[in-house]
């Protein structure tokens, strides 16, 4: 909250340089603009943008290292015997950062377990004053800064000074640095996820995870305990993935087609006006409430149907998820399935009716293998959105990792198990949380695949007939 | 010979047409099953949703003792705060029912009446130290279990041992009914009040204000830097491979699952930056990462639809080229931009996985003071609830489903009526 106050602060000042040199620029030439050589203004942004940026930048940068650096120096404070067990040797990183949040825990005030030894509450005041004296150096820092800055900015106003283009070339290294947000994101997710997967690969060999027949990722808390090992075979996620993912598209890749062929060919203009739209909203809805939906309705409907059949139905059966994830995907089917049905040229419709062919005969004989290539590019995609799908399978499919391709049983899937594996008290150095870093490893890669697939089918498509 | 092949296509045509409309039918079902679909999700959730919006009361005749409530009589707010108020409420129930005297009848009397109660005792005293030693009527809440009974979903005629209420308790209810006492309101607790273990007292004020922090920080974030992405690649940007580079990765980014974000958000902000689990201002950034690439896709498509003669005009009077854009093309594409703005806040408001990442799903009794303090949002707290094992947490999930589409309608609506409204055709 206080670095808050420093932003607008700063902000103020910023406004401040503004005022400041907007009124030397003008002061300069006698209040006759027409002799500066950009607007008045843009000398006023010129200050301010001296004075703001740099200092702004600088209190990002303090404020996300400084949690860090606070740590090193309070653990390189506390007495060499707090670093040690009972038994002499050194302390595991667990305990550590157990201590550290007692320290910070102490350090705002807070009830903590651990207040009652000296070294902690020692340690907190030492905190406490470290990110005092940290904030109040940054403060004084920025505002320096801002303030040398914005002078240095002042004095060089002249009435040859281009400070329009200055401002102008600012702005664009603004939005060059916006745009590669992009960039830093995909390096962000790639860097995090392959840094946290070679960590747990180290625990548990790559061919085990990849090509392992058993999942029990729970460790257990003694060594002698029974499964304390932890299987990391992550073979019956995939198949219970693939399942879940094939009953989604065996629903949607029907109904999403034949509806967008309908739309596209048959429906009245009316229709279709009122038709799209609500087909749209499927694909607006909340995953959440799809994944009440298979847990509320679905599935005891699926279960009770399958009872009065003589069928042994799981509660959590792969099915629902399945249905309702079908359900979530048929709009994604049916508008890409419309877009390039409507983007088959006339005239090869008109060709066929030329020749005597009836309209469905059109449609199944020219227009479909001519958006063909179209249609399955969105059926990838589509297929790439099921698999990522989490809040659905997570509130719907089971948990147990059941190797089977029977769709009444309960099957659980890589997101599923990186939901349970990262929700709830995590021990971030086990393998047990690795574990979700390198199943989503896996998941980012399946679908950048599909869909880098995906758009290159529906670019080539698009060529032929353009 | 031709008269022959005629003859075939004729004799063919009847079930050609007969293919024909069984096709068109196809087609026709696939939309009616697909808007089946549909309306069964909103039947089931606005069916089973719609009772959360009335709560059962009864009007309790508790006698504030001065001798319980103030023993010293001074009026201290802290004595007045922390004084027993459920013995106050346990006392007017077991005058109502002289003749329930076992120890476990007692307990099973008690179970009517919420623990709201005794919050609803406090307050009124802590609002009004004079009713101490008066006797007055109170407006309390009855226990999820009851409210549940009294709206007819506990089938009465099943056997005992199936139901969480007993037949005694049933009757002792009757009773309560008979008197009067017991009424159907509107249920206020569910928008002024925060998550609860207790169905009757939980509400969905703390996810709302939530996810309020958590848009204005997703919007503060992700409207600026998309809008300025999308004017360099669409106004600057040379064709080069780091454009090349920039355009393929918002695609992908736009395809990349939610949960793989949440994952980033885990490793880079909590474990590298050391930010606060559970907080808005992370669960901002992380969403604000995820909606880029729809605002940046969408004010791409803005800028491209202004025509190039406002451009060529602007610059031939003389203006630079940033002045070009923001005097003449950005308020022309301003629409578009925040229709594109406003969908993906849509998607924000609804995202669920990457919060979960960020361990946004803690029990939070408060509503949050600020970005950075711990809460949860909207489509979390529905999880949360649909995850509950108490059954009144059904309707009340459905409710907060039903609350949550409503802002959801609400914005996208705003989306519709902003495009048409700015709508040009050039």
């Amino acid at each position: 909250m206080n670095t808050l106050i420093l932003v607008l602060v700063i902000l103020a000042l910023a406004t401040l340089s503004y005022v400041v040199g907007t009124r030397r620029s003008t002061g300069l030439v006698d209040n006759k603009p027409k002799d500066l050589h950009s607007l008045p203004g843009y000398y006023g942004l010129y200050v301010a943008m001296w004075c703001g940026v740099p200092a702004l930048a600088l209190l990002a940068l303090w404020t996300a290292f400084e949690p860090t650096i606070v740590k090193h120096m309070v653990l390189a404070s506390l007495p060499a015997q707090a670093l040690l067990d009972p038994a002499g040797g050194p302390l595991s990183d667990q305990r550590i950062s157990l201590m550290m949040t007692d320290i910070a825990n102490t350090a705002s005030g807070n009830i903590s377990s651990g207040a009652s030894q000296s070294y902690i509450s020692e340690a907190a005041v030492y905190q406490r004053s470290l990110t005092d004296t940290g904030y109040w150096l940054m403060a004084a820092v920025a505002v320096a800064l801002g303030l040398g800055l914005a002078s240095l900015a002042y004095r060089r106003i002249s009435p040859k000074l281009r400070a329009r283009n200055d401002v102008e070339s600012g702005v664009k290294y603004f939005m060059i640095a916006c745009s590669t947000v992009a960039i830093l994101t995909t390096i962000g997710i790639i860097l995090s996820l392959l840094f946290e997967s070679y960590r747990f690969f180290t625990q548990v060999p790559v061919t085990d995870f990849l090509f392992g027949l058993s999942w029990s990722p729970q460790t257990a808390m003694r060594a002698d305990q029974v499964g304390s090992s932890g299987a990391f075979g992550a073979i019956p996620l995939f198949v219970g993935t693939g399942l879940i993912a094939t009953i989604a598209l065996v629903v949607a890749v029907p109904i999403g087609l034949l509806s967008a062929i309908y739309m596209s060919e048959y429906a009245a203009p009316k229709f279709r006006a009122f038709a799209k739209p609500a087909l749209e909203i499927l694909a607006g809805i909340p995953t959440v409430v799809y994944g009440f939906f298979a847990a509320l309705t679905v599935a005891p409907a699926i279960r009770g149907f399958g009872e009065t059949i003589g069928l042994d139905v799981s509660s959590e059966s792969a099915l629902a998820a399945g249905l309702v994830m079908g359900i979530m995907i048929i709009p994604f089917v049916s508008s890409l399935s419309d877009d390039v049905i409507t983007a088959v040229p006339q005239a090869m419709r008109e060709g066929s009716y030329g020749l005597g062919a009836t309209k469905s005969e059109t449609i199944r004989k020219v227009v479909f293998p001519a958006a063909l290539p179209g249609i399955v590019g969105g059926i990838l995609l589509a297929a790439s959105r099921a698999i990522g799908e989490t809040m659905i399978v997570v509130m719907a499919a089971g948990l147990a990792a059941n190797l089977t391709a029977n769709p009444f049983a309960a099957v659980t899937t890589v997101t599923v198990q990186i939901v349970t594996l990262l929700v709830g008290d995590q021990e971030f150095d086990s393998p047990k949380t690795l574990a979700a870093f390198a199943l989503g490893l896996v998941l980012f890669f399946i679908t950048l695949l599909l869909n880098v697939i995906a758009l290159r089918v529906v670019r080539k498509y698009r060529e032929q007939y353009d | 010979m031709t008269s022959n092949n005629t003859d075939l296509v004729r004799a063919g045509l009847a079930r050609r047409y007969r293919a024909e409309k069984r096709f068109r039918l196809y087609g026709l079902g696939a939309i009616l099953v697909a808007l089946a679909m549909l309306l069964t999700l909103f039947v089931t959730i606005f069916g089973s949703g719609l009772g959360a919006f009335t709560a059962t009361e009864m009007t309790l005749e508790v006698t504030l003792f001065p001798q319980d409530v103030d023993p010293e009589g001074n009026r201290d707010p802290d004595v007045l705060s922390a004084a027993n108020y459920r013995k106050l409420i346990s006392q007017a129930m077991l005058d109502l029912f002289p003749d329930v005297t076992t120890r476990q009848d007692r307990r099973a009397l008690l179970a009517i009446v919420s623990d709201g109660a005794t919050y609803e005792a406090r307050r009124r005293v802590m609002a009004d130290p004079s009713l101490i030693g008066q006797r007055i009527d109170i407006t309390v809440p009855v226990s999820s279990d009851f409210d549940l009974l009294n709206k007819g979903k506990v089938d009465e005629t099943s056997a005992e041992h199936e139901r969480r209420i007993t037949d005694k308790q049933i009757a002792w209810f009757k009773r309560l009914q008979d008197r009067g006492m017991i009424s159907t309101t509107f249920n206020k607790r569910l928008f002024t009040n925060s998550d609860s273990r207790q169905p009757e007292l939980a509400g969905i004020l703390g996810a709302v204000v939530g996810s309020m922090y958590t848009l204005l920080i997703t919007l503060a974030l992700s409207f600026p830097i998309g809008v300025a992405a999308a004017v360099y690649l669409e106004e600057y940007a040379p064709q080069n491979w780091f454009t090349d580079m920039i355009e393929v990765n918002i695609n992908n980014l736009a395809a990349v699952p939610s949960i793989v974000f949440g994952l980033l958000g885990l490793a880079v902000f909590l474990n590298v930056f050391g930010m606060p689990r559970s907080a808005p201002v992370v669960g901002g950034l992380v969403l604000t990462l995820m909606t880029l690439p729809t605002i940046i896709i969408a004010s791409r498509a803005a800028l491209k639809s202004v025509p190039p003669s406002i451009r060529e005009a602007a610059l031939g009077v003389g203006a630079s080229k940033l002045q070009m854009i923001v005097h003449h093309v950005l308020p022309l594409a301003m629409p578009g931009m925040l229709t594109g703005t406003i969908i993906g806040m849509a998607q924000a408001l609804g995202e669920t996985a990457p919060l979960l990442m960020i361990g946004m799903v803690a029990f939070i009794a408060d509503v949050p003071g600020g970005p950075l303090a711990p809460s949860t949002v909207m489509p979390v707290q529905i999880y949360l609830w649909a995850d509950s094992a108490e059954r009144a947490f059904v309707e009340r999930t459905s409710a907060a489903i039903m609350i949550l589409l409503a802002f959801l309608v609400f914005m996208n609506a705003g989306a519709v009526v902003l495009r048409k409204k700015f709508e040009r055709k050039w």
